[in-house]
């Protein structure tokens, strides 16, 4: 088991109107095992034992499927691998002697609350505008009631796969959701469940992500390479179709 | 719903119009070259191709001001898209780099509008200096024409010109390079497979349109259009 000397650059701001700052931190004794989040952890330590305000990040499961750990490394959401969640990023992946460099996400709808923690709820707000379905809530229906092809299920599934981290808006050079709400949309409105609402939800969730401030789609496909669970930007261009589908 | 109007203005009716007027841009773009390549015919061919096209009247302008609209909205919407960047990330990364694997990030994509805006500067000089420039008349089997021939070999006996117009036929490649690709994920090509294709005949496109385009002025430079149409050239 070898250990290793990491250097840090934090992104530390107090408050949404607090300017913001990096900080350096130089930690001698990274296990290669350690999780990213538990390398955080160890630096956390270090700077209460120290009397010093930790560094607030964002995370909850820790197995990759809640989201909240999006945080940009060295320029990259989510860090260097691909389809993995910062908290899956091992610091096996990093040599003695590096430096990283930790950003929250950057985007004017995701304004920071403290250091790497930034307010995601217009990412709620999109889904709150119709990616859901309106459906009478009863006993559990029997699950072959309405039957839906596999390939329908499949592909289905893959879009819903979305833990809405926001890595996608983290890494577009214009800061769009459209993969967010592209995956939404290709989600519900290929279902049967889903279908009676699909215009309505279409034109409201396109709408409110371009209220809450989010940027253009210039089809970088970048933040297909940044999401942690491999969405396609396949679920952009359905996007713009069920668009000009609910027009007419 | 939203009006017309409201849906072409939205983030997704911006990105299709985008898209609609850049492949049929394209369009015109194959047609130019295929015009262009006139010049390797007869003697006489270029000018007769352009005596033709202006034999066209109305229809010449119903192209002219249809190809004006397209340019217009494409480089308007293009550069707002662009201006909006910084509203959406009002303050940038320290660090940023791409995650490489399925992004498209890269010299073409990132250039987009920088290589758009040169295009479109030089198609102002462009149209000034062929359409609009200072021509001789000449009788081809007894009908009078432009000579936009001799303008066309005289124009390319300049190095600013020459090497001016290579340089920008390469930053067309680069704009093509993504924007082929981008225009069709605009236009909703969801499937993966038909995506993939779509990016490498894009790719083969801009690569002929490019050469296509810079081999004129180089050939003409380096003399190959003297010979061809028997001018004394410098």
């Amino acid at each position: 088991m070898s250990e290793m000397t990491i250097h840090l650059k934090i992104w530390r701001q107090k408050t949404n109107k607090d300017a913001g700052h990096f900080e350096d931190y130089t930690l001698p004794d990274v296990n290669e095992h350690m999780s990213f989040l538990e390398m955080l952890d160890v630096l956390n330590e270090n700077l209460m034992k120290e009397g010093k305000d930790p560094v607030e990040f964002d995370h909850d499961c820790r197995e990759g499927i809640c989201g909240s750990c999006n945080m940009v490394i060295n320029g990259r959401a989510h860090g260097p691998k691909l389809k993995t969640a910062a908290c899956q990023l091992h610091m096996r992946t990093y040599n003695d002697g590096d430096t990283i460099v930790i950003e929250p996400p950057r985007a004017a709808a995701f304004p920071i609350i403290k250091d790497l923690v930034v307010d995601r709820s217009a990412f709620d707000r999109i889904i709150q505008a119709g990616g859901y379905v309106s459906v009478k809530t009863g006993a559990a229906p029997e699950a072959n009631l309405i039957p839906v092809e596999q390939d329908t299920s499949n592909d289905s599934f893959d879009y819903a796969t979305c833990i809405g981290c926001g890595a996608c808006v983290a890494a577009c050079p214009n800061s769009s959701a459209s993969l967010f709400t592209g995956a939404k949309l290709s989600h519900l409105n290929r279902l049967p469940q889903g279908n009676p609402e699909r215009a309505k939800r279409t034109v409201a969730m396109v709408q409110q992500m371009e209220e809450e401030g989010f940027g253009d789609c210039s089809n970088y496909a970048e933040c297909e390479a940044v999401c942690p669970v491999g969405i396609s930007i396949s679920a952009i261009a359905e996007m713009r179709r069920e668009y000009v589908k609910a027009l007419f | 719903m939203p009006s017309l109007i409201e849906a072409l203005m939205s983030q997704v009716g911006r990105k299709i119009l985008t898209g609609v007027t850049g492949v049929l841009l394209v369009f015109f773009i194959i047609f130019h070259l295929l015009g262009n390549l006139a010049i390797f015919g007869e003697p006489d061919a270029m000018n007769a191709y352009s005596h033709f096209l202006h034999q066209l009247g109305p229809l010449l302008w119903i192209a002219r001001i249809g190809l004006l609209l397209f340019f217009v909205v494409h480089a308007w919407i293009g550069i707002s898209i662009w201006l909006n960047k910084r509203k959406a990330r009002p303050q940038d990364y320290k660090v940023y780099s791409t995650k490489g694997g399925p992004s498209r990030q890269g010299l073409s994509s990132k250039s987009m509008v920088f290589t758009g805006f040169v295009l479109l500067i030089f198609v102002v000089f462009h149209v000034n200096t062929f359409a609009l420039g200072d021509m001789n008349t000449v009788v081809v089997n007894g009908v009078e024409m432009h000579d936009i021939k001799t303008l066309v070999l005289d124009t390319f006996q300049s190095p600013f010109y020459a090497f001016g117009y290579t340089f920008v036929m390469l930053l067309l490649g680069a704009h093509l390079g993504h924007g082929i690709w981008s225009a069709f994920t605009s236009l909703t090509v969801s499937s993966k497979k038909v995506s993939a294709a779509i990016y490498t005949i894009g790719v083969v496109i801009s690569v002929i349109l490019a050469i296509g385009f810079l081999f004129i002025p180089l050939y003409i430079y380096f003399g190959g259009g003297c010979e061809a149409a028997l001018i004394q050239c410098n």
